[in-house]
């Protein structure tokens, strides 16, 4: 059980998938303007990443393994990401119009979301149980989605500030970003407990 | 090789499939956006912006081909009302309120021919045949459609001046 | 003010300026005589504007109605003095954007000859419908500065059973003391007016909230209603925007005015000393408002004081009149927290100036803005609980919905929030713009929607008349049918 949580605890914070792994970098930067999409892009794909880890890790026990397709890796986990955003938007269209509504372009864009790629493959290497890659893939998404929001904050008070022209928009946010990053690096100190 | 090959195969026409299916028993209506974009527009088919009338606007706005500052006579309101229903930000600094600006009969030359009555979307024109026109100035949006339909020029838009009611406080200069 | 007080007692809100009314309050109140020519705007309250009714050559005399109230909000103006009306055009407002608007000047003929007037010994034998009626024609408006139509406010009153009049003495702004002259000269008609007021919205009891840094106005008013158990003086702690309606409300009776609500929504109605006065002038002497207490004060003015002026005077003669040392470095019709600053002196007396200020560079100094460091100094000192450093960030920023989220609605602008910055931002000034802003973007608004529903009008009436034509076509068509097939038997037949 502690091996567990500690697992989960590494997952979202110490090896955070933004801030330690520098993985999902394109949508951390491009839709963080605003609290509300950034928490929506979270949620959808913590959504994703979950289902497809659990997918791709079937995939990997039962075909890759098995017949020894490892060169296959890639294509096949992007063929299974793929599909599940898919997947998801469609169900999503049906069943709740409204978050469909907020999601809308963000949606397409979790298929060339690296985050989601780089769990499944960090996965793959590792050999977890189902139950513990599940876990493992949870904890990797809601550490995506705390640093979303965290850093969609930042910048909606970075946009009031009164910034030297010089740095006022992107320039500003990668530096917050590299802050960040070496605020979530006092993390490492848990991982020893 | 062969089974690579095979794997890959099936895997594809199994999620293939498993999409398709959901296609088929999730269909989803029409795309409503467009409906709600049409309900932020004018519908005075003024076509100030470039297209034949609302509608079209709204359809070029829902995919993505046009921008949201398009409206001239919507202004600001119009434009992030429109933004906020897209989802996208807009740049608004550059988008004028220009109400500023009402059509006007130079009654003098005014020949009656009612052709500017005609082609005003708001019924803002009064007047019979080969009498003088006038303009009611409520219900004018100042989109100018009348102008190039008038004959003798007796069509012109004249800028409004601004009233104690319409003045606004100018915004502090930044520190 | 004991310890007790000082702590539990003393609002939380606000701000504390250095009053400076002294040496001007206590000067003795002096007449200005009537001006050679009077310029009387039309549109001194809020509202709409009246209907002139007067001509341009026509004798009138003081106190003659100059123009008609039109509208349910809306107040007549009355000539303030006696003589020949000279024209009806324009002027500069008294406005910060120094536009102008119509008014009709009237060349005085140094008679001040009242029209004839009926003087009233008994006013509480008349309907409170009479009074309100009899208080419209007298053009009577809020004096404190809003100018809102008292009489429209008296019909509120008695339509939510109001049952406690609150009389506004607080006058808060720094330098000004009209209403503290009018109380200590004129308590009389301010406690005789404020009665007539009860009467006319059948209020109980009247609460007279008056600052406690004005001790012989208190007395003055105490004397005066000692008569009168129902009238009540009430000393309230001197802190601005004591004067507000709805902080003199909470002082007064604990009461907290919804946000977006009226006074009289929680019983209460606000009306300023000033417009009691001049309600007991418009009842018991049957005078409209032609003349107010003004006070001239500032670091450029000779000889400070209150002047009783007829309106429609230019700024420049009241000036003069009580003489100037130096070239004002900035003019102010009000007070200094919320006045109007005046692009130049050739601009009316109207019924709302509680003051002129004429500043000297000193006064006038604008100090030098830097960053803001969010401190909430602002925060702390805004009476109405808002942000002022998230509100004026979001403005900045041009997220106008941003700062209404914040509460932007809410604000009464009355400048704590400037006044106390240690970066000296101008906060208040980007909420006017912001208001302005919403208000131009609301317009905007309600024009499109009246475009939107004349164009689908306009499509329905072409389509009805496209239906017309084709009925009236196919009806002659087959009048034309039958007429034929008619000839054609007719041809026919004798064959």
């Amino acid at each position: 059980m502690k091996e567990t949580v500690m697992m989960m605890i590494g997952a979202a914070l110490v090896n955070n998938v933004i801030l330690a792994r520098f993985l999902g970098l394109c949508s951390f930067m491009g839709v963080t303007t605003r609290i509300d999409t950034a928490a929506g892009m979270g949620l959808a794909t913590t959504f994703v990443i979950t289902v497809s880890s659990m997918a791709d890790w079937a995939v990997q026990r039962y075909l890759l393994e098995a017949y020894g397709l490892g060169f296959l890796r890639t294509v096949t986990f992007i063929l299974v990401i793929a599909s599940a955003v898919q997947f998801t938007e469609m169900v999503i269209r049906k069943v709740s119009p409204s978050l469909f509504q907020m999601l809308g372009i963000y949606l397409p864009l979790i298929t060339t979301n690296c985050a989601v790629l780089g769990v499944a493959l960090l996965l793959a290497e590792n050999h977890m149980s189902f139950i513990a890659a599940t876990l493992f893939a949870f904890a990797s998404a809601a550490g995506y989605s705390l640093v979303m929001v965290i850093f969609a904050g930042l910048r909606e008070r970075l946009a009031l500030a009164s910034v030297p022209r010089l740095f006022a928009g992107p320039p500003i946010a990668f530096i917050v970003a590299g802050l960040l990053a070496m605020a979530f690096m006092g993390f490492s100190g848990i991982s020893t407990v | 090789m062969l089974i690579a090959i095979a794997s890959l195969a099936t895997l594809g026409l199994a999620l293939g499939g498993l999409l398709g299916t959901a296609a088929y028993y999730l269909p989803v209506e029409e795309d409503p956006v467009e409906a709600g974009l049409l309900a932020l527009l004018p519908g005075s088919q003024c076509g100030q912006c470039g297209f034949v009338g609302c509608a079209q606007a709204a359809a070029a706005l829902a995919h993505g081909e046009a921008q949201p500052t398009l409206c001239p006579p919507g202004g600001r309101a119009v434009a992030a009302a429109i933004a906020a229903r897209l989802g996208i930000q807009v740049d608004l600094s550059a988008v004028t309120d220009d109400r500023s600006r009402l059509a006007r009969v130079a009654e003098e030359i005014c020949t009656g021919c009612c052709r500017c009555s005609k082609a005003c979307s708001t019924d803002a024109i009064i007047g019979a045949a080969k009498q003088i026109h006038n303009v009611i100035r409520e219900a004018c949006t100042g989109c100018g459609a009348c102008v190039d339909r008038c004959p003798t020029e007796a069509m012109t838009l004249v800028p409004v001046p601004v009233s104690l009611q319409h003045w606004i406080w100018p915004k502090p200069a930044p520190a | 003010m004991g310890l007790f007080e000082r702590i539990f007692k003393e609002p939380r809100w606000g701000v504390h300026p250095d009053d400076r009314k002294r040496p001007a309050a206590d000067v003795p109140l002096r007449r200005l005589p009537p001006p050679e020519r009077i310029y009387m705007p039309l549109h001194q309250h809020v509202g709409a504007a009246p209907r002139p009714v007067v001509q341009v050559g026509q004798k009138v005399r003081k106190g003659q109605l100059l123009a008609e109230a039109q509208g349910n909000i809306s107040a007549p103006i009355h000539s303030p003095v006696s003589g020949t009306v000279a024209g009806i055009g324009e002027i500069t407002a008294p406005h910060a954007s120094g536009l102008g608007f119509a008014a009709i000047s009237v060349d005085s003929d140094f008679q001040d000859r009242w029209i004839d007037t009926d003087p009233l010994a008994d006013p509480f034998l008349l309907s409170p419908e009479e009074i309100t009626k009899r208080t419209a024609a007298a053009g009577v408006v809020g004096l404190g500065g809003a100018t809102f139509p008292s009489a429209v406010k008296f019909s509120l009153g008695r339509r939510l059973a109001v049952g406690t009049l609150i009389v506004n003495g607080g006058e808060c702004e720094p330098y000004l003391s009209s209403d503290d002259r009018i109380m200590r000269d004129y308590a009389e008609q301010v406690v005789d007016g404020a009665r007539i007021v009860m009467h006319a919205i059948g209020a109980r009891e009247a609460l007279v909230g008056i600052e406690d840094n004005k001790p012989e106005a208190i007395a003055a008013m105490k004397i005066a209603a000692m008569a009168h158990p129902e009238v009540k003086i009430r000393p309230v702690p001197a802190r601005y925007p004591m004067g507000s309606d709805k902080q003199l409300i909470q002082a007064l009776t604990g009461k907290e005015v919804p946000a977006d609500a009226r006074a009289a929504e929680v019983g209460v109605l606000v009306h300023n000393v000033s417009t009691c006065a001049a309600v007991h002038k418009a009842i018991r002497l049957g005078q409209p408002l032609v003349e107010r207490i003004v006070t001239i004060n500032g670091g450029a003015v000779a000889r400070p004081g209150n002047v009783f002026a007829p309106l429609g005077t230019l700024v420049d003669e009241l000036l003069a009149f009580c003489g100037l040392k130096v070239t004002p470095s900035r003019l102010i019709l009000g007070g200094p927290m919320m006045g109007t600053p005046l692009v130049h002196g050739r601009v009316p007396l109207v019924k709302g100036a509680s003051g002129i200020l004429a500043f000297d560079a000193r006064e006038a100094a604008v100090p030098k803005t830097g960053p803001c460091i969010r401190c909430g100094a602002c925060a702390s000192a805004c009476p109405m609980g808002l942000l002022p450093l998230e509100m004026a960030s979001r403005v900045r920023a041009g997220d106008l919905d941003g700062a209404v989220d914040f509460d932007l609605s809410d604000c009464i602008a009355c400048g704590c929030c400037a006044y106390v910055c240690p970066a000296h931002l101008p906060l208040v000034q980007y909420f006017s713009h912001a208001k302005g802003e919403l208000a131009a973007r609301e317009r905007s608004r309600l024009r499109t929607e009246s475009a939107k529903r004349l164009a689908q009008a306009r499509l329905v009436r072409l389509e009805r008349e496209a239906k017309e034509k084709a009925e009236a076509a196919a009806r002659r068509k087959a009048e034309r049918n039958a007429a034929k097939a008619r000839a054609a038997a007719e041809q026919g037949e004798p064959a």
